[in-house]
């Protein structure tokens, strides 16, 4: 006790009332040193807060208003990546009862269905997200290309963005093999054989012997020639390993690349569009910066805001994250709320001597199956890597200003998509009736070569036509954007056309139907 | 003091800038090699998922032809790939495996029926309708005495292809 006598401070309580004390505040505490500036009350202490923070420091400090209106990226892709954040947890829960074998996956899925406590629900969040991811990575695409989002200095993005969109197929293709049942083995199965399918032109050519890219391909995806055990492991490797770290370093490159372009394109005149700003709320920036030069000489762009404020911008804590916030938890809604309503299927066991009839690949894939009923070479590869490389010359072809950062803006604007939507469809539609009504090719002289079959089919008629009506908009406008809009519109409307038929439109035997109940009993 | 360096014809003085820079080039080259070392690193690295060894089971089978079949009838054993026929005295096997996208096609009172995306072939596999490339494969068939054959799925041979019992 005398040692309490000696303290020079007398009034400090005992050191069990201080425990105590340490104790209640350790809540408030805790919050402190997690915000490590501490929280984010004033304009500075916001700032740090983004910036001091691994996670966050991914967005700029403030967010310009025009990036915070919803008709400038309709959340689209934090949505895109919410249904990512969703499908890695959900997916990390079905991995605790998963077993990567045939037939004992088929047991194991059906465990986790019945059996598992709330097994069912997981997977059919699992599901059901990454249905929604291929929706939304979709549409985010459509909203980047549309408002031209793509022009300098985002030309990169774009490309990462591409490749994000290839992993997000990716995965959801190996994801369909798992479960093992009918529908995962017959729509893998022929997703590898379309991987085999350049030999569709190297026969023809009487060159496979000595050049087998299509066989090589096959081998490496499947591990075999059949799809098996082997397949089963790599796909399931890719689907739980390799794809989902790929995303996930490519998602941070794309949102980094993100504030470093100068975050969200936005139309020239768009501080005259906001009309009066937001004053009161949360007040934009106003003290004007008192250094600007010696940052001038490192960020790049045609005007320096010397002796400017960033005006028009909000602090990205809270307005960006609540908003970021509000997306995210509407796409679990959505994915709940799906996944109480709709069970995610499951057929019997695979069966490698008789296929489904119909053997449908999921939704998305239909429109590709409806081009490979024609040519398994050019439906499932020719024409997809045309679109592709397309879609990626995009940014580097179309070096125009006008419109960067309004919907379907550029020469022609919206009433030029408008007409390529109506010719889109009016081709898609004209070409698939006639096929459907009069056959092709081999119906009518079924001698043809099969080069001839492969070049001259549906699927390409439609990529020509498509691209012919773009570049004589192209000319038309003396614009490469007006081109790239009726381009990207057209393919809209013939994927859309084309997924509805394959989707409901085709029976057994790939044969039209008008609807399900007409099928014959098989 | 100045001192005047004396162009000689041809040779470079030791004085001139040099055309490339010794040090950029030493660079150049560390960062190509390095380059190049990581490419054929990775290339021999993806020799490994490319298998050596084709786990597929077993394509050989014994079959016994059922006494009732009828010429021109196909007989497909249950769980392979392969559909028999005896016409008279001669006996051949055509695969069912369709070389469009690979579904087991079906056999039918003409011939074969696809039913992922609509080919259609005649009884000796020859494409009638549809995307498939190329016609079903005949493949090897040995006599073994009475009605039993041995088929081997893996081994194709040229249409037309009969064994005589
Ligand atoms: C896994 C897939 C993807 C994720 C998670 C993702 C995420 C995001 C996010 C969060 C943004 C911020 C703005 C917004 O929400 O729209 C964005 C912007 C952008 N994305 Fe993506 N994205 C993905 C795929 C793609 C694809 C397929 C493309 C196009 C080929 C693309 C091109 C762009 C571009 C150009 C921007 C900048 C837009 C602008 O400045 O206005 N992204 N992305
Ligand atoms: S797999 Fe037979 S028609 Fe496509």
């Amino acid at each position: 006790m005398n040692q309490a006598a000696e303290k020079p401070n007398a009034t400090e309580p005992p050191a069990s009332a201080r425990f105590i004390e340490n104790l209640k505040a350790f809540p408030n505490r805790l919050a402190d040193t997690m915000f490590r500036t501490g929280r984010p009350q004033s304009d500075r202490t916001r700032a740090t807060f983004v910036f001091g923070n691994v996670f966050l420091h991914l967005h700029s400090v403030r967010t310009h208003q025009w990036s915070l209106r919803w008709s400038t990226t309709w959340g689209l892709g934090i949505a895109t990546a919410s249904c990512f954040f969703i499908l890695l947890l959900t997916g990390v829960l079905l991995m605790f009862y998963y077993k990567p074998y045939p037939e004992v996956a088929y047991l194991s899925i059906k465990d986790i269905h019945f059996v598992v406590p709330t097994g069912r629900f997981m997977r059919n969040i699992h599901r059901w997200s990454g249905n929604m991811m291929v929706v939304l990575v979709l549409l985010h695409m459509a909203r980047a290309f549309y408002t031209a989002a793509y022009r300098a200095p985002r030309e990169f993005n774009w490309l990462i963005g591409m490749a994000l969109l290839v992993m997000t197929l990716g995965l959801s293709f190996t994801g369909y093999l798992l479960p093992w049942d009918q529908l995962a083995y017959w729509a893998i199965t022929i997703g590898a054989n379309i991987a085999q399918s350049p030999r569709e032109v190297t026969d023809a050519l009487g060159i496979t012997e000595w050049f087998d890219v299509g066989g090589l391909q096959k081998l490496i995806l499947l591990g075999s020639e059949d799809v098996g055990e082997e397949a089963l492991i790599r796909f399931y490797l890719l689907h739980v390993m390799i794809l989902p770290l790929a995303v996930v370093l490519l998602m941070a490159v794309h949102f980094w690349r993100i504030r470093k372009d100068g975050g969200m394109t936005r139309p020239a005149d768009a501080e005259k569009r906001l009309g009066s700003r937001v004053d009161g709320v949360y007040p934009v920036f106003t003290a004007a910066p008192e250094k600007t030069y010696s940052l001038a000489a490192i960020v790049k762009g045609r005007t320096a805001a010397v002796g400017e404020g960033p005006e028009w911008t909000l602090p990205s804590m809270p307005h960006l994250m609540f908003a970021e916030a509000a997306v995210f938890m509407l796409t679990i809604a959505l994915s709940v709320i799906l996944a109480l309503f709709l069970d995610a299927p499951l057929k019997e066991v695979a069966n490698p001597a008789v296929p489904e009839n119909p053997a449908k690949a999921p939704w998305y894939f239909l429109g590709l199956q409806e081009l490979v009923a024609h040519s398994a070479f050019m439906g499932g590869i020719g024409i997809p890597s045309i679109v592709l490389i397309g879609l990626a010359l995009i940014p580097y072809l179309d070096r125009e200003t006008e419109g960067t950062g309004n919907w379907f803006g550029g020469p022609g604007g919206g009433p030029l998509v408008f007409r390529s939507v109506i010719v889109g469809l009016a081709a898609v539609v004209a070409l698939e009736a006639l096929v459907i009504r009069f056959g092709w090719l081999r119906q009518w002289w079924p001698a043809t070569p099969q080069l001839v079959v492969t070049l001259l089919n549906p699927g390409t008629l439609l990529t020509v036509l498509y691209a012919w009506y773009s570049l004589w908009c192209l000319r038309r406008f003396d614009s490469t954007r007006a081109g790239a809009l009726a381009l990207f519109t057209c393919f809209v409307c013939g994927f859309i056309v084309l997924t509805v038929i394959g989707t409901y439109f085709r029976g057994p035997n790939w044969d039209f139907y008008w609807s399900p109940s007409q099928w014959p009993g098989h | 003091m100045t001192i005047e360096a004396k162009p000689t014809n041809g040779a470079r003085s030791r004085l001139d800038p040099e055309a490339m820079p010794r040090r950029d080039f030493l660079g150049l080259t560390a960062w190509w090699s390095a380059a190049a070392a990581l490419l054929f690193g990775f290339l021999g690295s993806m020799r490994l998922p490319k298998a050596a060894v084709l786990p597929s089971p077993s394509k050989k089978f014994k079959i016994t032809l059922p006494a009732s079949l009828a010429s021109g009838q196909a007989y497909v054993p249950a769980g392979r790939s392969a559909a028999i026929y005896k016409e008279g005295m001669q006996v051949y096997a055509v695969s069912t495996i369709c070389t469009h996208l690979g579904c087991i096609v079906k056999a039918t009172d003409s011939g074969f029926d696809c039913p992922c995306h609509g080919s259609k072939f005649a009884k000796d596999g020859a494409v009638l309708k549809g995307p498939a490339p190329k016609g079903l494969p005949w493949i090897e068939v040995k006599h073994l005495g009475g009605d039993n054959f041995l088929i081997d799925e893996g081994k194709s041979v040229a249409a037309g292809t009969t064994v005589t019992v």
